[in-house]
């Protein structure tokens, strides 16, 4: 699903994120991407959704070479994954049904697909009944189901979480990895950068550790194997 | 695009009016203070314009002829006369007529004794189709055989023309300065309410929106603003144009002024600021949402 090949990245302000990045991702993949801040995780995950360009080699998403698409099909590329952001990333004047729908209109769905699909997934996630609220009248944690959400509404094949579970307490957290899972298991490959030892000593899953640019570990089932 | 886009675009664009509350009623506001200015400008500018025409055009040449011609002779000069090409109309008038003229302008009395001995000669009173011709025309006709002289108020008139043509030039100049200044003023507000939203529109490019998707609504939304802002000028142009076309020509009869007639000047005024209303307000709205969307 995910393949990259001498990826790496180096900012126009001279700092080096990725430094010689090979990964195979399978479809239907959980992945933990864990390693300190600043090691280059947020890069990598950008690699996938094209929110940056690799300085050199090779990203590709569903066999598909990210840098054969002209910058205006970009949007076309976003619409195959879904993205998930510590800070949620909902738009405050939309509802939250609007919120979801947004996701279905930019792709051109017809209304009725939209009214079906949207409350499906506010259904999957368990805030059905907050559909008419503002994303400022929602806790935490209810913002973060709303942002997965969205992200799975037109069903992707790839859904990147970016340290999801960052900004929630711990209870709250296991909600949003149950919701994570349970996206995973209906065949949606996962990828989820997080500083949360607990959750991946827990949820055991493939472990890729990351320092300074390069993938320093990669084992199915593997520990967070950092001290906080 | 869809049917069903294009209505979410329309409906979207429409949402935001209300969603941004504040933003809305100071770009709202923006569009409204200025063009109140523009407006009651433009209606000053074409009023003394109009002005200015008028006088010209009552801009006019007395071509006395020779009082040895005779009637025949009269009548092939008032021939040459309309067969010069800028020429607007010639019309006759005998020295009774000129002398009787003469009187009611100047009071009766002391012109009695000339009735019987007319000093004066007769004449074709002569407009060009263009006022400006008139001192070219007048040299062609001093030219002909069987004129005394011809008279436009030589001087006077070229004074005159001088004056109006700078008239015109500042008018024209202060219209667009002004214009240039309402869109800055429109389009930097309408910038500013959008800057406010520049998060949002990384978040809908970040969830696949392309550019022209996001764009849609912030036209239709920069349209309204332009439109709901020209509500109040225009209705002020309509109001206030009618009560001094009635009051001003009715009661302060200065003679010679006399504006614009209300229609159709009031509602082409009207519609001027509508169309500077919506265009600035797409182009203030559109302009801004351009620099977001290289995310």
């Amino acid at each position: 699903m995910i393949d990259m090949k001498g990826v790496h990245k180096t900012y126009s302000n001279g700092v080096t994120a990725l430094n010689g990045v090979d990964v195979h991702i399978d479809s239907g993949e959980f992945v933990y991407l864990v390693g300190p801040s600043g090691a280059g995780k947020s890069t990598f995950v950008k690699m996938i959704f094209r929110g940056e360009k690799p300085s050199t080699g090779i990203v590709k998403v569903d066999n598909k070479d990210l840098s054969t698409y002209k910058e205006r099909q970009i949007p076309r590329v976003r619409r195959k994954i879904g993205v998930v952001y510590q800070d949620f990333k909902l738009l405050p004047k939309l509802t939250i049904y609007e919120n979801v729908a947004f996701a279905l209109e930019v792709i051109e769905e017809s209304p009725k697909v939209i009214r079906d699909r949207v409350m499906e997934v506010l259904d999957l996630v368990g805030i059905k009944d907050k559909a008419r609220s503002f994303p400022d009248e929602l806790s935490g944690g209810e913002q973060q189901r709303v942002a997965i959400a969205r992200a799975i509404a037109n069903n992707p094949k790839v859904v990147i979480a970016d340290e999801p579970t960052g900004n929630l307490d711990p209870e709250t957290s296991w909600g949003i990895m149950k919701v994570l899972e349970d996206v995973n298991s209906k065949g949606t490959t996962i990828i989820m950068a997080t500083h949360s030892k607990e959750i991946v000593n827990t949820i055991k899953k493939r472990v890729i550790a990351i320092e300074n640019g390069r993938i320093v570990r990669d084992e199915a089932g593997g520990d967070y194997g950092y001290e906080i | 695009m869809k049917y069903n886009t294009a209505k979410r675009h329309l409906r979207e664009g429409s949402k935001n009016i209300f969603r941004n509350g504040w933003m809305t009623i100071a770009s709202i506001g923006a569009v409204t203070v200025t063009l109140i200015l523009v407006g009651v400008f433009l209606a000053v500018v074409f009023n003394l314009n109009q002005f200015a025409s008028n006088i010209e055009s009552d801009v006019e040449m007395s071509v006395y002829l020779d009082p040895t011609l005779a009637e025949d002779q009269v009548q092939s000069i008032q021939d040459q006369l309309e067969s010069i090409d800028k020429v607007g109309s010639v019309t006759y008038s005998s020295k009774e007529e000129q002398l009787n003229q003469l009187m009611e302008d100047m009071g009766q009395t002391e012109w009695d004794l000339f009735e019987q001995d007319n000093p004066l000669s007769d004449t074709y009173i002569v407009k060009t189709s263009d006022p400006h011709d008139i001192a070219s025309v007048s040299d062609e006709i001093s030219k002909l055989d069987g004129i005394d002289k011809v008279d436009y108020g030589q001087g006077t008139v070229e004074n005159l023309f001088a004056v109006n043509k700078y008239a015109r030039i500042i008018g024209a100049v202060l219209i667009v300065g002004l214009v240039f200044t309402a869109i800055f003023l429109i389009s930097n507000t309408i910038k500013i309410t959008i800057i406010a939203r520049s998060r949002e529109i990384g978040i809908m490019k970040l969830v696949g929106a392309t550019n022209s998707f996001i764009r849609w609504p912030f036209f239709i939304e920069g349209l309204l603003l332009g439109v709901l802002g020209a509500i109040v000028p225009v209705a002020l142009v309509l109001g206030g144009y009618y009560y001094l076309s009635n009051n001003l020509t009715d009661n302060i009869s200065i003679g010679f002024v006399e504006i614009l007639p209300y229609a159709p000047f009031a509602f082409q005024l009207a519609g001027i600021l509508l169309a500077i209303g919506a265009v600035i307000g797409v182009w203030g709205s559109v302009m801004s949402v351009r620099k977001f969307l290289k995310v």
